[in-house]
């Protein structure tokens, strides 16, 4: 494998991680005020679906964005009802909302526009398209690190930088502000957080919508961005992999980001049946590729992981009085 | 807060529930421009209307009694099995290999042996998610629903480069044998009277080999093969010790494992149980239906076992009532692609729904019914 075949996965590769990024990162603010939330998977669907509809007919992926937000919103305000307030079965409800997503996309996609389940292909300003990074064409001379900034770090849609900020943005609201401090405490112990006065639905209902809103941007930048339009099932287990990732990275927001790249990498990798059978010099059918992703991901989870201690409140719904 | 009586809280709350997903599903139908009237007319007819529906309706009521079968008996040990999909995939596989196997003299030798292989490949799927999760951890909704996606390329794999016939084009196994075929309704003497084709003039009509003509419907035999399971895991949970330290251990895993049940031997017991009977539900589709193994052959149907055993409160005689609502929502769903051209996702919308209400809103059902119990228990006092 030469450099330039290098650079073109790495660029697949934070491609492909910024929808589990976002995911991730959403899915961990959840998770830390102790809701979890099997249902990333659903509410990207319903936010690619609202966002690449909203874009197609507007033409402005701007509003496209806000709809997919404000889908994202809605399934994340039902499994907040659903799990906080009626202290309901936590992953059964993102089951549900999986469900939900998965089909109601397609009625309405189709309802729409009639194309078998899919919005029509976006283009021009109602996609993210491109941006070149400062300098990116004058340095791109410069060995090795000039078309290392030019090829996979300059070049990628507005949202994948959102998503790379998202990161120390998460660690630094979790770690140094009061709402991040209480936000831990929520997920490892209510009734502590309860007893200084401060709502423990309130936080998780936060937590949930912070949730929502990076769900909402995870699912824009797959039918906006990374696609050029809404697909039936196009998210295809991202949702469940961001999960994966969360364990991998230890409810951390930084670690996080490693784990993402990770997995982004073995999707790139599967994606390039060539370059895999270049390095290994063995013929690998293409479904063991499409299969490395989730294979991986459970290899992850069996083994290397060491011991990941999850919020201790986790999956708790939190009764007042006894 | 007052308790509901026995009887509402086993009727009562699983009625609201479908009732409160039915409208919302009406609702959704009435936003995408169709009358939910008419929508409910069309599945009614299509699938309890004529002994035809039925035969459909049935059909699929037998593959929902075994993945919810799988799904009851993992909730019961307190694992949610997400992955009845995948493993019924897997059981597709072991039917497929089996009935390919040898050139079977009778039906019933067929279905013995390919019920084995279906249960081995199936529970064989579920064991290393157990295995995880027993041993490691590994959360088993995530490890499961991983291992739907890898059964899902492993079969492409198998059917476009192994199992594929030489000269075929779709990717699909050979054709079973004849001997492998399971006798449908259109062909079990007794039933199949229900299903003779009339002539105009209130006659049977005759076939060109002088045989009695039927019409071919996809229910057969694997729905007695599916009642019975639905008894054997009634007996294995509520008259076994076995059932018992499942049980035990659901509800409480610290109060079991001091009560000296071995959490790792439950764990993989239950799931090998669950992974086997999603697995059995492949006999039902690829030997009684389809006849050779396709693509996405479960087509969802593990997934409904979730919704099945939620509706049916983890009981097998509520699981086989709740697979026949799904049977019913399943055929009926078709038909409404067929007459109004309402997209098939509808049945994924109303079967999300279902769960979202049975399973994750329980709460609200019941704190509803609960207030009106407590309404007319006051109006009460106050009249005496």
């Amino acid at each position: 494998m030469d450099y330039a075949t290098l650079l073109q996965l790495l660029d697949s590769t934070l491609r492909l991680a910024t929808p589990l990024l976002l995911a991730c990162l959403a899915g961990l603010f959840s998770e830390r005020s102790g809701i979890f939330d099997i249902g990333l998977e659903g509410k990207m669907l319903a936010a690619a679906m609202s966002s690449g509809a909203v874009a197609f007919l507007t033409g402005s992926v701007w509003l496209g964005l806000l709809a997919g937000i404000g889908a994202s919103l809605i399934f994340a305000a039902i499994h907040g009802i659903a799990s906080i307030t009626f202290r309901g079965n936590q992953l059964i409800s993102g089951v549900a909302l999986n469900f939900l997503a998965s089909g109601i996309t397609v009625l309405i996609a189709q309802a729409l526009f009639g194309q078998g389940g899919r919005t029509p292909p976006l283009e021009g300003a109602a996609r993210f398209n491109p941006i070149t990074l400062p300098f990116a064409e004058s340095l791109q001379g410069v060995p090795l690190l000039g078309p290392l900034y030019f090829e996979v770090i300059s070049g990628h849609s507005l949202l994948v930088y959102v998503a790379l900020a998202m990161v120390p943005l998460s660690w630094w609201v979790l770690n140094r502000t009061r709402f991040g401090l209480r936000l831990r405490a929520v997920g490892e112990n209510p009734a502590a957080v309860d007893t200084a006065g401060v709502s423990v639905v309130g936080l998780r209902f936060a937590a949930v919508a912070i949730t929502g809103v990076l769900c909402g941007l995870a699912g824009a930048y797959m039918a906006t961005a990374l696609q050029a339009g809404f697909g039936r099932e196009m998210t295809a287990g991202r949702g469940y992999i961001a999960l994966a990732a969360l364990i991998f990275a230890k409810w951390r927001p930084v670690a996080a980001l490693w784990a993402c790249l990770l997995f982004g990498f073995f999707q790139a990798l599967a994606l390039r049946p060539d370059v895999v059978q270049a390095v290994v010099q063995v013929k690998v059918p293409v479904p063991f590729l499409d299969a490395l992703p989730y294979l991986l991901t459970v290899i992850v989870l069996a083994g290397f992981i060491g011991k990941a201690i999850p919020p201790r409140a986790g999956g708790e719904p939190y009764v007042k009085e006894r | 807060m007052d308790r509901l009586p026995r009887w509402a809280d086993v009727v009562l709350v699983p009625l609201v529930s479908l009732i409160l997903a039915g409208a919302i599903s009406a609702l959704v139908l009435l936003s995408i421009g169709q009358s939910p009237v008419e929508a409910f007319n069309v599945m009614v007819e299509g699938a309890l209307g004529s002994a035809y529906g039925w035969g459909y309706t049935l059909y699929y009521t037998t593959s929902f009694i075994f993945t919810g079968l799988a799904v009851t008996v993992a909730f019961h040990a307190g694992l949610f099995n997400i992955g009845g999909e995948g493993q019924a995939q897997l059981g597709a596989l072991g039917v497929a290999l089996v009935c390919l196997s040898l050139d079977w003299p009778h039906w019933t030798l067929a279905l013995a042996a390919a019920t084995m292989g279906a249960a081995i490949f199936g529970a064989a799927w579920a064991a290393v998610p157990a295995y995880l999760q027993a041993k490691r951890g590994s959360h088993i909704v995530i490890t499961t629903i991983m291992f739907n996606y890898i059964a899902a390329a492993l079969l492409v794999y198998l059917l476009v480069d192994v199992l594929r016939p030489d000269g075929q084009m779709d990717p699909a196994s050979a054709r079973f044998p004849a001997g492998a075929a399971l006798p449908t309704f259109s062909e079990i003497p007794g039933i199949r009277q229900l299903y003779a084709v009339m002539g105009p003039d209130g006659v049977q009509r005759i076939n060109s080999r002088g045989e009695p003509m039927y019409t071919g419907v996809p229910a057969n035999v694997t729905l007695f093969l599916a009642l019975a399971m639905a008894v054997v895991v009634w007996a294995i949970l509520w008259q076994t010790r076995l059932g018992y330290q499942i049980r035990a251990f659901g509800k409480s895993e610290a109060a079991a494992r001091y009560a000296g049940i071995n959490p790792v031997f439950i764990i993989m017991v239950a799931m090998l149980l669950s992974g086997a009977l999603a697995g059995m539900m492949s006999v039902n589709n690829v030997m009684g239906e389809a006849g050779r193994l396709l693509q996405n052959s479960s087509e969802g149907a593990g997934f409904i076992g979730i919704a099945v055993a939620l509706m049916g409160r983890n009981h097998p005689l509520g699981v086989v009532l709740a697979a026949l609502l799904f049977g019913f929502l399943y055929q009926g769903g078709a038909e409404l692609g067929l007459i109004l051209q309402i997209p098939p996702e509808m049945r994924i919308v109303v079967q999300g729904l279902v769960i979202l209400f049975t399973g994750a809103l329980d709460m609200m059902v019941r704190m509803l019914l609960t207030r009106i119990f407590g309404l007319f228990r006051s109006q009460k006092l106050g009249a005496a």
